[in-house]
């Protein structure tokens, strides 16, 4: 699971959709890989307003990265800045959760991470 | 200048909508002059040569493009356009080499013939050398006849056109992503033809986020990640993402055709409880939902609550196993088309497309209506027609919320929260009676790849 993927989903569960606690949710035990893919600057450029900055800055630092700017770069900026670009891309493209958890501080259900690909679904009581 | 489209003659109902969309995602100001589902040839108006280069770098249900030279209903009133037409172009050829061909719609013609109709254009002053194999320009007389002209023995075709040829479509691709040559299928896979086309009327192009929820083995995000877009894709079944853990499997397929770097995330989920953010951030959804004909439709939870309560409970405790299951239940098929025009209405962007498969039996009784939302404006329904069944392609486009009648959103919130809503647990008779009419065909087909209704 990629690092933007992680911006755009939420827990599963109903109730706690209106919930602020349930996102973004929380890695755990998270075994990370890094990817080798070309930077796509048209895609990050047109991705960039619609991802939430406040979520991002938490799971970047959950993950243990160097802590991101308090602001977004506008687009403008990160077209003119090759380096921040790049930055950008290997967090949210080219970093990979293959094993590990991703806990919601709503519910406390954790969804499992394997080989890459997060199982949302969801035990009956929670529907 | 005008243009004439040489369409393929088949899926006439998504030829046009497939070129309009892309004039759209190219910017381009097209305007149809002739079109006629019987025929092959359609003519548009473009602003460039340019554009019908970018019409063919994408379009998969047209064979090429040509400069619109003419068109007569007899040789004689053809030749007659083509001279005021064109005269003036054809100083710029005298010293290309060139060719003539004929491409005969429904007819045919014997080649003392056609030698005569091509020397019937020897007034354009042309000097360069004639050249079958490399020329540098290339024009075509297409003639269109009636339908079984030969049978019938018929003397002469409708209409004429000519043509100087500017490029090729895509429809090699329909042979680069070709089930047949694909590591990893199922019995529900898209084929590449449909799929592209899809993906195409879904305007799926470059920096773009598209969505899968029903994504299966992945056609579909597979053709959008051809044209350029960042693809996802998530199912309720884990098994048909994983498959093998290998080449057979989703992740496989997309390195089969080296779009690795376009695949986004795929993820294990029910639709009716997904994770997916509320917020306007995909540009397209495409898909072909199950229709529950083979198995009967399910999301997730259990149909009894009282009856099965062992069953929650013990989810309760062990849903955190490997192989734990969790419990599914019948659903219907209509609520699912409400729940699906929801989601889209809460997660595409403004003018952003859903696209989606459904089946429908040829039969008008059974005939069942174009979903509708009061937030989504349908932009074109296709039709591919089958021996006892039909399937359509419905297509919406995301209005703005400052185009969208709040009357009818409220109606609309209203109507789906008193049926139970997003979370309803009827299993209708809809399924029964509207699946009868081609359980039986679905059955002799079940085993091949050819499309049923899932
Ligand atoms: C017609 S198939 C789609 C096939 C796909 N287009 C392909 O090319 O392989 C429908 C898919 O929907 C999935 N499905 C069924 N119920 C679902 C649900 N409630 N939520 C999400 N996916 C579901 C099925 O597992 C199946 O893979
Ligand atoms: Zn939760």
């Amino acid at each position: 699971m990629k690092v933007l993927s992680l911006n755009f989903l939420s827990c599963a569960v109903k109730g706690c959709k209106s919930s602020s606690d349930s996102y973004p949710l929380h890695p755990k035990d998270a075994e990370l890989v890094q990817d080798d893919i070309e930077v796509n600057a048209q895609l990050l450029i047109n991705l960039l307003p619609r991802i939430d900055w406040t979520a991002l800055t938490t799971t970047a630092t959950e993950l243990g990265f160097p802590a991101l700017p308090p602001q977004a770069p506008t687009p403008e900026e990160l077209e003119a800045d090759e380096a921040k670009l790049k930055d950008l891309h290997h967090l949210l493209m080219e970093t990979q959760i293959m094993e590990g958890k991703l806990v919601c501080a709503s519910c406390g259900h954790e969804y499992a991470v394997r080989e890459g690909i997060a199982n949302f679904l969801l035990p009956s009581h929670l529907v | 200048m005008e243009y004439l489209i040489r369409f393929s003659q088949s899926h006439e109902t998504f030829r046009l909508p497939e070129t309009k969309a892309i004039a759209e995602v190219g910017g381009i100001d097209m305007k149809v002059i002739y079109y006629n589902p019987e025929s092959p040839y359609c003519v548009v108006r473009l602003p460039s040569e340019e554009a019908a280069h970018f019409l063919m770098s994408r379009s998969i249900l047209a064979q090429s493009i040509h400069e619109h030279w003419g068109t007569g209903e007899n040789y004689e009133v053809l030749h007659e356009e083509v001279k005021r037409k064109t005269s003036h172009l054809w100083p710029k050829y005298k010293n290309s080499s060139f060719k003539f061909s004929l491409d005969l719609y429904q007819g045919t013609r014997p080649n003392k013939r056609r030698v005569e109709l091509i020397n019937s254009f020897s007034y354009m002053p042309f000097e360069g050398e004639i050249n079958l194999r490399t020329a540098d320009e290339h024009f075509v007389i297409f003639e269109q006849w009636d339908f079984q002209a030969v049978t019938r023995n018929l003397p002469d075709p409708l209409k004429i056109h000519l043509g100087r040829v500017v490029g090729a479509s895509q429809r090699k691709l329909i042979h680069t992503f070709d089930l047949k040559k694909r590591d990893y299928i199922s019995t529900t896979s898209m084929d590449s033809e449909l799929a592209l086309v899809t993906a195409n009327i879904a305007l799926a192009g470059p920096g773009k986020l598209f969505y899968d929820p029903f994504v299966g083995t992945g056609s579909f995000p597979i053709a959008c990640a051809h044209f350029g877009a960042l693809a996802w894709g998530s199912d309720i079944d884990g098994r048909s993402i994983r498959g093998d853990g290998a080449k057979k499997s989703l992740k496989g397929n997309f390195q089969q055709y080296g779009l690795s770097h376009l695949m986004g995330e795929v993820f294990v989920s029910d639709l009716t409880n997904s994770p997916f953010r509320k917020k306007r951030i995909l540009d397209g959804i495409v898909c072909d939902p199950p229709y529950g004909v083979r198995e009967g439709l399910k999301v997730l939870g259990v149909r009894d609550v009282e009856k099965y309560d062992y069953v929650i409970e013990k989810g309760k405790v062990m849903y955190k196993d490997e192989d734990f299951v969790p419990p599914k239940k019948p659903y219907s098929f209509v609520v699912m088309l409400d729940d699906i025009l929801q989601f889209a209405t809460d997660r595409l962007v403004d003018n952003g497309r859903l696209s989606f498969w459904m089946p429908t039996a040829n039969d008008a009784d059974q005939e069942i209506g174009v979903p509708t939302h009061p937030c989504l404006e349908v932009v074109v329904v296709c039709v591919q027609v089958f021996d006892k069944w039909s399937r359509r392609l419905i297509t919406y486009r995301r209005r703005p919320d400052s185009e969208v009648d709040a009357a009818a959103l409220e109606r609309w919130q209203q109507r789906t929260e008193t049926n139970g809503g997003v979370t309803a647990d009827e299993l209708n008779p809809f399924r029964r009676h509207y699946f009868n009419a081609f359980r039986t065909q679905a059955a002799v087909d079940g085993a091949t790849l050819e499309a049923v209704p899932n």
